[in-house]
């Protein structure tokens, strides 16, 4: 009884921190009061019968499981770079999706061994959670292995498509023959999750680094779903509301990342950009890359009155947020306007940049969404665009036939004069040529963003 | 008993909420957000803890431990990286 009242009030408490997480100034108290309400609900379940059905053991292997898992966690999760967020959550939600289908495993294996089969009903939900969270823990991992730049191509095989299907009908046929039948053989169970397990690798392999945030949303959600899943299989109210919260919300925020791409989320998982059947064919540029040095780029930012700066991933690879934060400094104490114009998708997740630049200590009243900041670039002197590409590319107003076409972007090109940092001349993750690098009023400073931003700020403070 | 249509029921509104609490939120608590859900289907554990408790053979342990120990993973992992995350937006420190 004390236990569903602790699991009752737990759901509650996530529902409300959740709640408190969409703002700003709650958010803090909001995850604080979601981590007690899941340390207590852990606790009260050592009150639990059902962790004692089966001796002293399994209780000893449950601590030793939880010390070894958080201290693993814990440490990974602290030494973390901000840069390195999107990945290591990626990591963190795959462990849960792993955990709902060991969870599915544990309860068919005990169906095999010859134990009393449930009925129908919770075998195929267990089935379910079984496919969507080991789909969940591969995937996250191929997601985590990509941002960490272990992968670094999209890899796709012949007829990756039909392969794909083949996996997947399989998958679902063993699935729902046990499930129905309620009579598991262990050694099609073994196949089953190799199944899935493959099925998460091949589905996540050929998804472009830049659809990652997409992509690790929408895994989010399907360990969401998952938990639910086991959640109604081990009759625990906490894990269906929490799962089912997380599926749907999850589900929610997925939605407005693909849309703030502009694409239709089947768009993002079934093709890739740049792939061989894309017709992103090299189309001719006019005009060409025009160098600048660092001085001169600081003169130009010094007797602005406006500067708009766009970050991008090139920004948090470089660690330049802090030297950002300095440029900003200088130039407002010359009295230059400074203000960060943030695309949705900039960064490897929405909102990553907007972190990265808390970070470094930028008010966030500097920091201006899309909508708010593209009316502006006309009147600003400087636009300085570091790290980011795609998100400024002024062909997905103007080409239809673009793969990027109709995306949203920031009118950096609009500004009076665009100031581009970039490391080299190549293509920018999606492999697009960028039509505003080859633009009359736009200047390439190459290099490392740190490095140039630091050139940048010593060029101002010598203008005194 | 949580069966048949209470299920769905509990399963319905659940859903709707999850719609309803993050449908205003700016685009810059979107990744504190993700990060935080992610921590919530950390409650997990607590299934995992049961899926152990009531293992039987070595296989079921074996399985019954890699759940809670992934489990733990997704809750303290999601936990720290959410709450460095939302560290980023308090109040100016002074610098």
């Amino acid at each position: 009884m004390l236990i569903e009242i602790v699991y009752f009030i737990a759901a509650a408490v996530f529902i409300i921190g959740l709640k408190q997480m969409s703002s700003p100034v709650t958010a803090r108290q909001g995850i604080v009061w979601a981590g007690i309400a899941m340390a207590i609900a852990t606790l009260i379940t050592f009150g639990d019968p059902a962790v004692y059905a089966h001796g002293s053991m399994n209780v000893i292997l449950i601590v030793v499981a939880i010390v070894a898992g958080s201290i693993i966690a814990y440490i990974t999760a602290k030494r973390v770079e901000m840069t390195d967020m999107p990945q290591m959550i990626a990591i963190y939600n795959g462990m849960g999706g792993g955990a709902a289908a060991a969870i599915a495993a544990v309860e068919l294996v005990k169906v095999a061994a010859g134990g009393e089969a449930p009925n129908t009903t919770v075998l195929v939900l267990a089935t379910l959670g079984a496919i969507i969270g080991a789909v969940s823990f591969s995937g996250s991992a191929i997601a985590f292995a990509k941002l960490q730049g272990l992968i670094n191509k999209t890899l796709r095989l012949p007829m990756h498509m039909l392969i794909n299907l083949i996996i997947f009908a399989g998958m679902l046929a063993l699935g729902g023959m046990m499930a129905f039948t309620g009579e598991i053989d262990p050694t099609l169970l073994l196949i089953f999750f190799v199944l899935t397990i493959i099925f998460g690798i091949m589905f996540t392999l050929p998804i472009g680094g830049a659809d990652m945030p997409v992509v690790i949303s929408l895994f989010n959600a399907l360990t969401g779903l998952a938990v639910a899943f086991e959640g109604f299989v081990l009759q625990n109210a906490a894990m269906i509301i929490a799962g089912t919260v997380v599926g749907s919300s999850g589900t929610l925020l997925t939605q407005l990342m693909a849309k703030a791409m502009n694409r239709p989320i089947s768009n993002v998982l079934f093709s890739s950009f740049g792939s061989a059947d894309g017709s992103t064919a090299d189309e001719e540029v006019e005009g060409s890359m025009k160098e600048v040095q660092a001085p001169d780029a600081a003169i130009m930012m010094a007797y602005a009155s406006k500067v708009i700066i766009i970050p991008g991933y090139g920004m948090a690879v470089a660690q330049a947020q802090h030297k950002l934060a300095e440029l900003t400094k200088v130039l407002e104490a010359r009295g230059v306007e400074v203000k960060y114009a943030i695309h949705p998708v900039a960064g490897r997740m929405p909102g990553h940049m907007n972190v990265l630049l808390a970070e470094a200590g930028i008010d966030y009243d500097k920091i201006y969404d899309l909508e708010d900041i593209n009316p502006e670039f006309p009147s600003a002197e400087v636009a300085l665009v570091i790290g980011a590409n795609d998100v400024v590319n002024p062909v997905a107003r103007s080409n239809p036939d673009s793969p990027i076409y109709g995306m949203p972007i920031l009118d950096a090109d609009r500004a009076q004069n665009c100031i581009v940092i970039k490391r080299g001349r190549g293509a920018g993750f999606s492999g697009i040529e960028n039509h505003l690098f080859y633009a009359d009023n736009t200047q390439m400073l190459y290099g490392d963003g740190q490095k140039m931003i630091g050139e940048l700020v010593a060029g101002v403070k010598e203008l005194g | 008993m949580i069966e048949g249509f209470t299920a769905l029921y509990i399963f319905m509104l659940a859903a709707f909420t999850g719609y309803e609490v993050i449908s205003r939120v700016p685009v810059i608590l979107h990744t504190p957000l993700m990060s935080g859900s992610n921590f919530v289907h950390g409650i997990v554990v607590v299934g995992a803890m049961v899926a152990l408790g009531h293992a039987e053979t070595g296989v079921e342990m074996a399985i019954g431990f890699v759940a809670v120990f992934l489990a733990a993973g997704n809750a303290v992992g999601g936990y720290i990286a959410t709450v460095r995350m939302l560290e980023m937006f308090q109040p100016k420190k002074g610098n």
